[in-house]
C-alpha cells in the first residue's frame, strides 16, 4: 500500500524534504515508517523522544495500523502563538 | 473562523467573526513579533504550519471551550511565513455574554494553541543565524508522549 509521509520544521531540514510517498507492506504501522527512516538517517531516532505522530490531522501513536491512502505525518514539538 | 494564513492578520475580521446579539464582551488576542528573545536581537520570524490539522485542531479547542463554558464564539487565526518586527503572528477572539468568561476562555484558547495545534517558529537572529524554537518547559512537559494512547480527558 501507498501513503504519504510529511515532514515539517526541523524534520523537513534534516530529510531535506517536505514530504513523499512510501510503499509500505500490508499491516504496516506508524512504527514501521520510523524505523524506515531511522535507516536512512539514524539521528532522527534521538528525536523520537518528543516527536508526535499524526495519521489524518489526528495524533496517531506508534501502533497505530496504516491503510492505503493515509496521509502520516512528523510532528516535531509545536511552538506556534507567541512568548506571552 | 479557523484559519491558517499567509495574510496580514487583522483584527477587524477576527472581531467580525465573532459577533453575535447574544455577546456582551468581545476579547481579542494578537500575538506580535517581538524584537528580542531572551535579550538576543531578533531580527524577524519564520512560521510553519500543518495547515488542516492545524484548522481541525483549531475546532477542538473551540469545542473544549462550548464545554466548559458555554461559549460558542471563538475564532482564531495563525500566520505563516516571514513575519517582520511587530506584525501580528496570531489572533484569537473570544464573543461571550459577560467578560470574566471571555477572558478565561482567550487565556485557554492561546495555552491549547500553543500544546497541540502544528505549528512552528523559527528565528531569524539580526547576526543572521536561524533556529527553530523549542518549546516552553512548561508546554514540553505537557506533550503527550507518543508511545502511549492519547487521553480522552
Amino acid at each position: 500500500m501507498n501513503v504519504t509521509v510529511k515532514y515539517f520544521a526541523v524534520c523537513h531540514e534534516m530529510l531535506d524534504r517536505s514530504e513523499e510517498e512510501m510503499e509500505l507492506p500490508e499491516g504496516a504501522t506508524v512504527q514501521t515508517i520510523l524505523k524506515r527512516l531511522e535507516e536512512e538517517w539514524p539521528e532522527i531516532a534521538e528525536f523520537y523522544e518528543v516527536m508526535q505522530m499524526s495519521v489524518n490531522w489526528e495524533y496517531a501513536t506508534e501502533n497505530t495500523e496504516l491503510v492505503e491512502g493515509d496521509e502520516v505525518a512528523l510532528i516535531p514539538p509545536v511552538t506556534g502563538g507567541c512568548d506571552v | 473562523m479557523f484559519k491558517i494564513t499567509p495574510e496580514v492578520i487583522t483584527g477587524e475580521a477576527v472581531r467580525e467573526a465573532v459577533e453575535g446579539p447574544d455577546a456582551g464582551a468581545v476579547v481579542l488576542f494578537f500575538g506580535t513579533v517581538r524584537n528580542n528573545t531572551g535579550g538576543r536581537p531578533v531580527k524577524c520570524l519564520e512560521y510553519e504550519a500543518y495547515p488542516p490539522m492545524a484548522e481541525k485542531k483549531m475546532a477542538e479547542i473551540a469545542q473544549e471551550i462550548a464545554d466548559k463554558w458555554g461559549i460558542h464564539r471563538v475564532a482564531m487565526v495563525h500566520r505563516v511565513g516571514r513575519l517582520e518586527i511587530g506584525e501580528v503572528s496570531v489572533a484569537v477572539a473570544v464573543a461571550s455574554p459577560h467578560r470574566k468568561d471571555g477572558f478565561e476562555a482567550c487565556k485557554y484558547a492561546m495555552d491549547r494553541l500553543k500544546q497541540i495545534v502544528p505549528i512552528w517558529k523559527r528565528e531569524v537572529w539580526a547576526d543572521g543565524e536561524t533556529e527553530w524554537v523549542k518549546p516552553d518547559a512548561v508546554y514540553f512537559d505537557a506533550l503527550k508522549p507518543h508511545k502511549t494512547d492519547p487521553q480522552t480527558d
